[in-house]
């Protein structure tokens, strides 16, 4: 059975590494900030006894104040679960690192994000639409995207 | 190994979508349906000579269709052909990619405003006589997706359509019947040519 | 003499038949050799998860039908896992019995149009389609019988199924049961050890194991590359721990390790059926939800072993009675993103067979 693992319990090990990282912390998630969010996946990724090397999924929610970009990451290993957050502001070019560096399959993920949200991925080698074509005018996923 | 390539991927892409938003802007108003076939008059004041009437069988009973499977539909077309509902009985078991040697195309599933110049452009290259069986209700109408941002709403918007054949994908025996309109309203294509 | 060649690019555009779907490929080429490959889909980018933020959690269920539509039962097992996960919806026995019965008859049903429509790239032109849509329209009859439907069937409902099976059901179920195993060793004697099929698909588009875990692939694809990680055994959802079956692995992650892992999947599938079959109780079917449901505020991640990998489903609700966030972890989508790795370096030929492989479905990977 895959365990979930609590977000609290992660904060608990990572917050003297990364004091500012962390934003807040509950059992369903861990909530990171931006600019600390590349060292924090690295860290979970490459410590024995975390192993968190295969990216479920990522996706990304409009709460009309900031954009949320959710990272499910399991521990093949392990078998284990966890949910990580992040955040970004503005609506005319959020952004964010990309974690395409450590897990590839982040890569036609976040292409589709900034496709259908507008969120800028810094780092990605290949950032363009992926399934709107060029020349669409706006980002459909976004709650004030209105098509007539 | 070192390309120079003659246009970037940039390009390429800023090309393809210039293309797709000039279609989308004439493509405002469906095509109006060639249906003079349903005319009573015609019926009355024409006969047909032999070898009209053969030649309409001929262009009936051998329908070649060009391969146009967007969709879920093209798995109940897939069906079709296979050996249970059997379409090799019609003469139609010939599915090619080829449009110059097609006369008949089954739009199976739902068109995108990405996908319609590609559409366009294999049905302007289909040689004539050509007809069109819009399967579904995404081909008919956009059906599910009808208010999405990318779906044209009905292949009636690019391409004009001959017979609609409803249903979520339809059945087999569903298809089969639009073909069998479709084989009825090519039996009398010569008595609508001379009408003109 | 040297000859000076020169890479050109083609277009392997979105309407050809070898694509299975609407994919286009922009590759170059230097002779037959690829060098360079740009994969550009959205194609049939129909808006799903948009569409879903208006209609209710009921009615979301027919657009999960239309995702990876050559496996319609399980699309909607995902969805109403995520749902019940979301708002601990409980479930009756006989529908978890019987939600595992059509999972894994349609788990059969897209193996049968996976392998036969691989074999029919790798050069058999129609024999395997023809035999093995044969048998799949043995399946399609049970699913009409039991929800009308033969292809996009919205049969299963948040907390149970819309309606229960009818008597006819259960002995069709068990005469093909007893006939399955039969046909899958007649495939596989004329197909097994057949040189053209060997010599085509073995070595061909290898995956190896640590880029199949980097790159998020799932189902036959990564099991093919030695990786046993299957969901119905990691992360046990309805009541798969009952049920007794093993997990097919490759050894290499090439194009032949594929073609067997889904062989030796629909063999399994049976045995899964068989003991279903047995310990199908009786009583309802669907639990009491009001039609116009509202779960609490939050969010749930649900995801099962679809045929072709990983489907997951992102659920975010704030309350009221539509999601407030639809996502759909497409499981063909992520395991496509290695495909320039498989590519490159091979003929074109080998390219269109290590892409039938992989077993895509273009519905889901855009949605």
């Amino acid at each position: 059975m895959t365990v979930p693992i609590s977000g609290k319990e992660i904060a608990r090990q990572i917050e003297k590494k990364f004091p500012q990282g962390i934003i807040e912390s509950s059992p369903q998630a861990l909530v990171v900030d931006g600019k600390s969010l590349l060292e924090i996946a690295a860290y979970l990724k490459n410590t024995r006894g975390l192993d968190f090397d295969y990216l479920a999924a990522i996706t990304a929610v409009d709460y009309l104040d900031y954009f949320e970009v959710i990272y499910q990451l399991t521990s093949l290993k392990h078998n284990h679960s966890l949910v990580v957050k992040t955040r970004c502001y503005g609506r005319e070019s959020p952004s964010l690192p990309s974690v395409v560096g450590l897990w590839r399959g982040a890569d036609f993920q976040e292409r589709e994000i900034y496709d259908l949200f507008g969120i800028i991925f810094e780092g990605h080698p290949n950032l363009r639409r992926i399934v709107l074509w060029d020349g669409f005018e706006g980002h459909p996923l976004r709650k004030d995207y209105l098509r007539w | 190994m070192e390309v120079d390539e003659v246009y970037s991927r940039e390009q390429l892409d800023e090309a393809e979508g210039k293309q797709i938003e000039a279609l989308k802007a004439r493509s405002q108003q469906p095509i109006p349906d060639p249906d003079e076939w349903l005319e009573e008059e015609l019926k009355r004041n024409i006969l047909l000579t032999s070898v009209d009437a053969l030649l309409d069988w001929a262009r009936r009973s051998s329908l070649w269709s060009v391969v146009c499977f967007p969709a879920c539909c093209a798995f109940e077309f897939i069906a079709t052909a296979a050996s249970r509902f059997d379409i090799s009985r019609f003469g139609m078991e010939i599915i090619r990619a080829s449009p110059r040697q097609a006369d008949l195309m089954i739009t199976a599933g739902t068109l995108t405003w990405k996908m319609a110049p590609q559409v366009k452009r294999i049905y302007d290259q289909m040689a004539e006589p050509k007809w069109v069986i819009a399967m579904g209700a995404c081909a008919i109408s956009g059906g599910i997706f009808a208010s999405s941002y990318s779906v044209v709403p009905g292949y009636n918007r690019i391409i004009p359509v001959d017979v609609y054949v409803p249903g979520c994908p339809p059945r087999p025996e569903a298809l089969l019947y639009g073909i069998r309109t479709l084989q009825k309203k090519i039996a009398k294509r010569s008595l609508i040519n001379q009408g003109r | 003499m040297v000859i000076k060649t020169e890479p050109f690019v083609v277009n392997f555009g979105p309407a050809h038949p070898s694509t299975h779907g609407v994919f286009r490929m922009r590759m170059t080429l230097d002779g037959e050799v690829i060098v360079d490959m740009e994969p550009v889909f959205g194609y049939l980018h129909r808006g799903i998860e948009k569409l879903a933020e208006e209609r209710t959690y009921t009615g979301c269920i027919p657009l999960t039908d239309r995702l990876d539509y050559t496996a319609s039962m399980t699309n909607n097992f995902a969805y109403v896992l995520a749902v019940e996960k979301l708002a601990h919806v409980p479930v009756p026995a006989r529908a978890e019995y019987l939600r595992v019965i059509m999972a894994e008859l349609q788990r059969i049903a897209s193996h049968l149009i996976a392998v036969g429509t691989f074999l029919n790239d790798c050069g058999a032109f129609m024999t395997p389609v023809l035999y093995m849509l044969r048998e799949r329209e043995k399946i399609l009859d049970l699913f009409e019988m039991a929800c009308g439907q033969r292809l996009t069937y919205n049969y299963m409902r948040v907390g149970g199924l819309s309606q229960d099976i009818p008597d006819e059901f259960v002995p069709a179920l068990k005469k093909f049961v007893q006939v399955m195993p039969g046909w899958i060793d007649e495939y596989d004697q004329l197909l097994k050890e057949n040189e053209i099929l060997l010599a085509r698909t073995k070595g061909v588009g290898i995956l190896p194991k640590e880029l199949a875990i980097n790159i998020s692939a799932s189902g036959p694809v990564l099991r093919a590359s030695g990786v046993k990680w299957d969901i119905r055994r990691a992360d046990p959802y309805s009541i798969y721990e009952r049920f007794d079956f093993d997990i097919p692995t490759g050894a290499v992650g090439d194009c032949y390790d594929r073609y067997r892992v889904r062989i030796e999947e629909m063999r399994q599938s049976v045995r899964i059926l068989k003991q279903a079959l047995k310990g199908l109780p009786r009583g309802k079917v669907r639990s009491d939800v009001p039609h116009l449901f509202r779960p609490p505020v939050g969010e749930a991640y649900g995801h099962i072993e679809a045929p072709r990998g990983e489907l997951g489903f992102y659920l975010v609700s704030d309350g009221s009675i539509a999601p407030y966030r639809f996502h759909v972890r497409a499981s063909t989508l992520i395991n496509l993103t290695a495909l320039r790795d498989m590519m490159v370096g091979w003929k074109v030929a080998d390219a269109i067979i290590t892409f039938g492989s992989i077993d895509i479905c273009m519905a889901e990977v855009d949605r």
